[in-house]
């Protein structure tokens, strides 16, 4: 089984970013970028299913600059076979990324994809879903458990009140959350074993799908910052202000 | 316009992230449907009747709705809004909301809108990004605006409706997943997304036995949910169900108990539009300390009982 895992390059998680001052977007430049967390856990998973002998091979693809290259490495440097990046400057949304994906899927032919749950600079949630959809295919969401079982798939997925567990005919769409897996580090011999695997370039122009962004971001603004509370010197301190300052008890 | 809200639901009972979804409609100022789709599920399309504000129910009964799966329950949504000409569609930010609404706006070829917390009026959106650390304002000129909604940002509606329920038929039964089961928490505390009061642990509690023994006691006194940080789920603490946070629960309690968590940006994500904030934490430079109201620094195995037998005392 061929196993598609797409992986997004986003600013790091331990970064805490600025809107541009003109207020047109946030402040990209300098700043440390990373593989999307929940994408790294996807990959893991598909390297597990190869080490497994459940998956024969295990696909990582990229949608977007040229510096996705390196988010593209990180994945080959895990254990991914091979990689493609979908090439564009072009600002691309979920539901573009979705048919992106879905091209590269048709060429593909993989049984499973497995996306993250959510990419942690949009916090869209969006492109797992939409790509189901555009092939006809089942869909996992926001998996912790994942078992492949000839031509199905059992699954299970975090929601609201719990937990719930699907059986999936395959071809199908999981996106994964964060207690799939703990993921690998890389190790130095292959991080440079990763240089020599293949990584196809696919200008975004020749998979003809439209890809133009169908939301516009007109304003880009920080939050009110929370005032700066108080220490309050111990508990019968602490009952005295909830009960007389803030009233909430 | 007209606008389709998606009711959650588990075929017993409406779900309180339906009231916020029928809030957030009646921004568009057109009128609000309300779908219903489920197997034996009068109850809810008689629930959902009953609040204001809402023009009409669509109740779709089908085995095959029964479990919610969103291959089949995306298929008659797009049947629905194209057959009847909606031109919005609005479902809870939840599990739910989230797993059904992108797949629905595929269907219909327009960019959904995720987790919005203000409406200016139709394709006119105010949604966080970066963890809650960035507010983009959205504008979208799609033909079907798809929308979650982040239910802390949208008061529930109130009941005093008496909308119509009218039957629809059922679209096809596309078989390709099945649900095997569920393993639902039980409690007896208040839901944790709608709760008046949460006292959330984190990896400062150490194990889930103390978790319970130090945090229980509080959160009895207080009527309050019970929360967690990733940590204190990913140690084993506490179910899934219980994380707040970016990629967990976002909450807007009265008040938030913060105990034994140090306040990575993605825990504030789910909590820091609570309106009193109370940290717990024997590190004083523990980021918490910067978004709480009132901070303790001390030992939470003592100021926690403490504080439980304060409040008891009245
Ligand atoms: C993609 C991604 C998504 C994430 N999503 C979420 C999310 O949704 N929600 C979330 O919470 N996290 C999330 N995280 C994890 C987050 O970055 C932090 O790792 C996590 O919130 C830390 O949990 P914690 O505060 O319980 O643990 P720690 O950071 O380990 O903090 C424990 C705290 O307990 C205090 N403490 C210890 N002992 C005592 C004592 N006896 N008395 C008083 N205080 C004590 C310590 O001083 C410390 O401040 C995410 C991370 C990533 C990468
Ligand atoms: N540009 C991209 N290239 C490859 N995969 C992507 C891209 N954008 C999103 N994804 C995938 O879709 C998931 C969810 O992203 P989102 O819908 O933006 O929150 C990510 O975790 C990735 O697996």
């Amino acid at each position: 089984m061929k196993i598609l895992v797409p992986v997004k390059r986003v600013v790091d998680y331990n970064v805490k970013v600025r809107v541009k001052s003109d207020r047109s977007g946030v402040e990209l430049a300098g700043v440390k970028m990373a593989i999307n967390p929940f994408d790294e856990i996807s990959v893991e998973e598909a390297v597990r299913l190869k080490e497994a002998g459940i998956a024969t091979e295990v696909v990582a693809v990229s949608c977007g600059s040229a510096a996705s290259q390196e988010t593209l490495r990180t994945a080959l440097a895990m254990g991914a076979d091979r990689a493609i990046l979908v090439e564009t400057d072009a600002e691309l949304q979920p539901l573009a990324v979705g048919k992106l994906l879905k091209a590269v899927a048709d060429r593909e032919q993989p049984q499973l994809v497995i996306c993250g749950k959510q990419a942690i600079d949009d916090d869209a949630n969006q492109t797992g879903q939409i790509l189901a959809a555009l092939m006809g295919w089942a869909q996992a969401t926001f998996a912790s458990k994942l078992c492949v079982e000839g031509e199905t798939l059992r699954v299970t997925r975090e929601v609201d009140g719990g937990l719930e567990t699907l059986e999936l005919k395959l071809p199908a769409v999981v996106t994964s959350d964060l207690r799939l897996n703990e993921p690998r580090y890389a190790t130095l011999p292959n991080i440079m074993k990763a240089k020599k695997k293949p990584l196809d370039v696919i200008p975004a122009a020749d998979l003809g799908v439209d890809i133009a962004p169908r939301l516009r971001h007109s304003q880009y603004s920080e939050p009110p910052v929370r005032k700066a509370g108080i220490k309050v010197a111990d508990v019968a301190d602490l009952i005295a202000r909830l009960r007389n300052d803030a009233k909430v008890i | 316009m007209k606008v389709l809200v998606i009711a959650e639901h588990d075929n017993g009972k409406l779900a309180g992230a339906t009231l916020n979804a029928v809030t957030a409609a009646q921004a568009f100022g057109a009128p609000v449907h309300v779908l219903v789709a489920g197997h034996d599920t009068a109850a809810v399309a008689g629930e959902a009747a009953g609040l204001a504000g809402v023009a009409e129910i669509i109740a779709v009964d089908a085995a095959h709705y029964r479990d919610q799966s969103a291959e089949n329950l995306a298929v008659l949504v797009a049947d629905v809004v194209r057959g009847e000409g909606f031109t919005g569609v609005v479902a809870g930010g939840t599990s739910f909301g989230k797993n059904l609404a992108p797949r629905t706006a595929a269907l219909l070829d327009v960019a959904p809108v995720s987790d919005v917390v203000s409406i200016a009026g139709a394709g006119r959106y105010v949604r966080p990004v970066y963890a809650g650390n960035v507010m983009v304002t959205v504008e979208s000129d799609e033909a079907i605006q798809v929308i979650t909604v982040r239910t802390t940002a949208f008061a529930a509606a109130p009941s005093g409706g008496a909308a119509g329920v009218r039957e629809r038929a059922p679209a096809a039964d596309l078989g390709v997943s099945r649900l095997l089961g569920r393993e639902l928490s039980k409690s007896e505390r208040p839901e944790l997304a709608a709760a008046r009061v949460v006292v959330s642990g984190g990896r400062g509690l150490g194990s889930g036995e103390k978790y319970r023994e130090v945090l229980e006691p509080l959160a009895d006194r207080l009527g309050a949910a019970l929360g967690a940080s990733r940590a204190a789920v990913d140690a084993g603490y506490v179910p899934n169900d219980y994380q707040v946070g970016q990629t967990g629960k976002i909450v807007a309690p009265d008040l938030y108990v913060a105990v034994g968590i140090s306040g990575a940006i993605q825990h504030l994500a789910g909590m820091k539009d609570s309106k009193v904030i109370v940290a717990i934490n024997k590190d004083p430079d523990a980021p918490i300390f910067q978004v709480a109201d009132f901070g303790l620094v001390g030992d939470l195995f003592e100021a926690v009982p403490q504080l439980a037998d304060g409040l008891a005392a009245g």
